[in-house]
């Protein structure tokens, strides 16, 4: 039997069974009451008059999180320039 | 890639200025309803996407070269960390929102707690901030479908 | 969680099945464009493994514009936190990000060896 087949399965069969079983563990699906939410409870109680925006998650991406979505502008322009660097050659 | 019959054309016209004017709107919403600067700029990209699907990829490289949209992107890029540095220099911390709630006459109205009317007029910064993403968004994603869709009509062996 | 309420954790179950249907497609898989769209199945699991963290029950979006008295009385009980969202949102485009780039360089690989199986391309154990 070939070699690198078993010891993929073996490799998959464990992560599955990892997965399931830290699956039973996790608190419930909407129930955050043993849960410490004071950072969020702030946000939403203070966005509109700090910011002047209706919208919590544009002002938590854009004035409380600025620095997150300064980098990826980043990763988005990299990715552009390795596109077009990557073709360059054939238009010649 | 060659182009689509003419029935595939005359309904692009007709669709094309639709998209593009509910992606703007969707950008310049940010801050009142749901979406932004990167939600919109992916609406405006796909019908970009459906231009270039529908006209052939030889047309429109010949119509719009990349470097145009390379130079859009770069216009969008220096924009957003200017108003970065410009609150570094007005409000003493990178990013911050220095004209909101202050009467400014752009973007500066005082907004009053729990009122659930949608006033454009307020939140500072951050609707220039989504206008400069969407500019970024919107030529970065055109101009990468347009490469890749011009160099596969150059492969050796390929359909012309 | 105990089986009474089994049936509502249906999220996690979903992005147990994507994870691992992502797995099995990366690594059993010959074709390039395969193993392409089982990293891409990863992170559409991991995307919406960061919105399920952040719901309460009975909660609307946080969003202030004609929301209704009952919602804007009970504040911040009633709203869901606008922080996992935030960060979703950075994720799925730096996922675009990185599919641009490897389409790109199965383009280049094409374009050099003429076949997309991975066992010719790598050169290893022949079958």
């Amino acid at each position: 039997m070939n070699y690198r087949n078993f010891a993929a399965w073996i490799f998959l069969i464990v992560v599955a069974v990892f997965m399931i079983f830290s699956m039973f563990k996790i608190h419930d699906f909407g129930s955050l009451d043993d849960i410490d939410t004071s950072m969020d409870d702030h946000i939403i109680s203070n966005a509109q008059t700090e910011t002047g925006a209706n919208n919590a998650v544009t002002s938590v991406v854009f004035d409380y999180r600025g620095f997150d979505t300064l980098g990826e502008a980043t990763v988005l322009f990299t990715a552009v320039a390795g596109v077009i660097l990557a073709f360059r050659r054939l238009k010649k | 890639m060659s182009g689509m019959s003419k029935i595939v054309k005359t309904m692009t016209n007709i669709i094309f200025p639709i998209i593009v004017i509910f992606g703007l709107y969707v950008i310049a919403h940010g801050h009142l309803t749901p979406g932004g600067g990167f939600q919109g700029g992916a609406v405006v990209a796909s019908a970009c996407a459906m231009v270039l699907v529908a006209y052939g990829s030889i047309w429109t490289m010949d119509k719009i070269k990349e470097k145009q949209l390379s130079l859009i992107e770069s216009i969008g890029a220096v924009s957003f960390i200017s108003l970065g540095l410009l609150g570094l220099i007005f409000g003493a911390m990178f990013f911050n929102n220095w004209f909101a709630n202050s009467n400014f006459f752009l973007f500066g109205e005082i907004a009053s707690w729990t009122n659930t009317a949608a006033n454009i007029n307020t939140a500072g910064v951050l609707p220039l901030m989504n206008f400069a993403v969407g500019l970024k968004v919107i030529a970065g994603l055109f101009a990468i479908v347009l490469v890749m869709a011009y160099a596969t009509s150059k492969i050796k062996g390929g359909k012309q | 969680m105990d089986l009474s309420t089994f049936a509502y954790n249906a999220p996690y179950f979903a992005v147990v099945a994507l994870v691992l249907i992502g797995l099995y497609a990366i690594i059993f898989r010959r074709n390039l464009i395969k193993i392409v769209i089982g990293i891409t199945l990863i992170e559409s699991g991991v995307n919406l493994f960061l919105i399920t963290l952040g719901y309460r029950e009975g909660s609307v979006a946080p969003i202030f514009t004609g929301a209704s008295d009952e919602v804007t009385s009970g504040i911040p009980q009633t709203m869901a936190l606008p922080v996992p969202q935030a960060l979703t949102l950075t994720s799925i485009v730096i996922g675009v990000a990185v599919l641009a780039l490897m389409l790109s360089f199965i383009i280049h690989i094409y374009r050099h060896y003429n076949t997309l199986d991975v066992r010719k391309i790598t050169g290893g154990d022949e079958e």
